[in-house]
């Protein structure tokens, strides 16, 4: 495996007005990496994903893809990296008046590179990763919710991303479609070569899939750990971190 | 002592007997040993006992108390789960608050200029075709905006107009004039009640139903999913609703018209004015100026409605919540801005003479 960091945040504040979610995150996730921003309810574990997509932007502090600063790019600069980013939301981010085909080809008609028979051999071939193959004629409202999040998998790898972003990917799915969903997601990692970032709190896929993970916490309002998850539940210093990766819950530990 | 059955019917008279106790004494001790039944009255009770107690330097001892009781109230005085948020003002009037309500006001103003900045431009990249706006939006907002209103606005509107036939038929009656029933209705539909009253219901309608989209795609992260594949929202979902309500309002306005009159010929037949008669009475009454400043106000209207509609649903809170107050936002938004319009483009014609 390599070892370029393809995403580098240093120092990163961020914040909602005079609120301050996270300060001075510092971390690299680096290429083939599969990296999980994780931490307690409310922490802003979605926010810093916010931030590395571009939705938000930090209070103070850099995000670096590759040798390019994403905080002081312009808005087309940072859509021609986008362009390298396949995204899937957490409620899956389907636009709900297209059809699921629709849907996985609209990063392809934005990106312009194709005709229309082969956007539509494109999208089959996703889909049929994804095990949708079949359902092109669906609307979101129509299939189930871990349909739609592999459908919002689908369109985010139609344009062969570089890097993957998830944001809680296994959040409102029974424990079996979640297992599945973290297969699929090493199979295509291991299959197109991209890193990947999730978010998430699932203990089940930390383990089972993360090589590489950051802790948020909310009560100090900042990163405390960085490292491996096995690594972490057992030598962490930090016991809340310890405790979070055995399910622990006491007394001290439950307020943070 | 407490005794046998203890509910929420006993509480206030052990409320107050404990309270009198309270004044006086720092260490209480309650026997509970022949507490039968009892209910979260009694647990809550001893809870607050317990807190006034130990603040004033005392305790309060229980003895005999039912296991369930103990267990509950030693889960209720356990640390808690998350330190309480540091202190949230509650007074109405205190200074902070107000200058709040003041920024808020003066950022709501300029969002609103910086929103109606960026439709434009989008509206202009659309229209020039430069923009990401898809055909299939843009027949489903004007058929939303059109041809599905047909029906609501061909009842108010015959109803309006029928309500100004009445309206003028009483006056008109007392001079004998009940002829010009016609020309009141005529000019009173062209120039101001089609257009203000199509308004006002495509404000309820396609208004509320703009922000109500807009507001779920972002909590469902549509916009955000919209926004990182690299389309502007703006020309992809607001442009298309713009210019949707703005070619159907000036025909929504002229079927309005048609009717209204229509409505008022109804009534001003009841008056014994035939149908002929308001015919012609209609060709003298009617020229061309009424009908265009009801479809320039038509036009104005149709872009303030879309504006407010769409800026309330971009900009709402992302969750479900954000969508009932989106709604809301944009219906009261553009009521408000429909009228002040109307007033001002009444001034502005009577000043130049239309």
């Amino acid at each position: 495996m390599e070892t370029e960091a393809v995403i580098s945040v240093r120092d990163l504040t961020m914040a909602y007005g005079p609120r301050v979610i996270q300060q001075e995150v510092t971390f690299d996730v680096m290429r083939g990496d599969i990296f999980v921003i994780m931490g307690g309810s409310g922490c802003g574990k979605s926010s810093l994903l916010k931030h590395l997509l571009g939705l938000l932007n930090p209070a103070r502090g850099q995000i670096l893809f590759g040798d390019q600063d994403f905080t002081t790019a312009t808005e087309p600069e940072r859509q021609a990296l986008r362009k390298r980013w396949g995204i899937t939301y957490q409620s899956g981010g389907l636009i709900s008046a297209m059809t699921v085909a629709e849907n996985v080809a609209l990063p392809l008609e934005q990106a312009g590179q194709h005709n229309a028979d082969e956007i539509r051999d494109i999208v089959a071939l996703k889909l049929a990763l994804v095990g949708l193959d079949g359902y092109q004629g669906y609307l979101p409202a129509e299939i189930s919710g871990g349909m739609r999040k592999r459908a919002a998998l689908a369109r985010a790898i139609a344009l062969d991303p570089d890097i993957l972003f998830f944001d809680e990917p296994s959040a409102g799915l029974d424990p079996i479609s979640s297992r599945r969903l973290d297969d699929l997601i090493v199979q295509l990692k291991e299959t197109t070569g991209a890193s990947v970032v999730m978010v998430t709190h699932e203990l089940p896929s930390i383990f089972g899939i993360a090589n590489n993970a950051i802790y948020l916490d909310a009560g100090t309002r900042r990163m405390i750990e960085t490292g491996d998850p096995s690594w972490m539940r057992d030598n962490s210093e930090h016991a809340v971190v310890r405790q979070f990766l055995s399910r622990e819950a006491t007394q001290d530990g439950a307020c943070e | 002592m407490l005794r046998g059955d203890w509910r929420a019917d006993a509480y206030d008279d052990l409320d107050t007997q404990l309270k009198a106790l309270n004044a006086a004494s720092t260490k209480i001790t309650v026997d509970l040993s022949d507490l039968e039944q009892f209910d979260s009255t009694v647990t809550s009770l001893l809870l607050r006992l317990t807190r006034q107690t130990a603040a004033a330097g005392g305790s309060l001892i229980l003895e005999g108390a039912p296991p369930t009781l103990e267990r509950m109230l030693s889960l209720a005085t356990a640390v808690p789960l998350h330190a309480p948020p540091a202190e949230k003002k509650a007074g109405l009037f205190d200074g902070t608050r107000v200058r709040n309500e003041l920024a808020a006001i003066g950022d709501g103003f300029l969002n609103s200029l910086g929103f109606l900045g960026e439709a434009m431009i989008a509206l202009l990249r659309s229209i020039t075709g430069r923009g990401s706006m898809r055909a299939r939006e843009l027949l489903g907002a004007s058929y939303q905006s059109g041809p599905d209103a047909l029906g609501i606005i061909a009842l108010t509107s015959a109803l309006v107009g029928m309500i100004l036939a009445y309206l003028g038929a009483a006056q008109l009656q007392q001079f004998g004039a009940e002829i010009y029933v016609a020309d009141l209705v005529a000019i009173g539909m062209l120039r101001e009640m089609g257009a203000l009253m199509t308004a006002v219901v495509m404000a309820g309608r396609t208004g509320a139903a703009y922000a109500a989209q807009l507001s779920t795609m972002q909590a469902n992260e549509e916009i955000d999913a919209i926004r990182t594949l690299g389309i502007n929202p703006m020309e992809f979902l607001v442009a298309p609703r713009i210019i949707a309500l703005v070619a159907m309002m000036p025909l929504l306005v002229i079927f309005a018209d048609v009717l209204g009159i229509a409505g008022g010929a109804l009534v001003a037949g009841s008056m014994g004015v035939t149908p002929l008669q308001y015919l012609v009475q209609l060709q003298a009454a009617v020229s061309l100026p009424h009908f265009l400043v009801g479809l320039s106000k038509a036009l104005l209207f149709a872009v303030l409605i879309a504006i407010a509609g769409c800026r309330a649903g971009m900009t709402a809170g992302r969750n479900s919540a954000g969508v009932g107050r989106a709604t809301t936002d944009a219906v009261v938004t553009s009521v408000v801005y429909l009228i002040i319009a109307d007033a001002g483009v009444n001034i502005l014609c009577q000043q130049l003479g239309f």
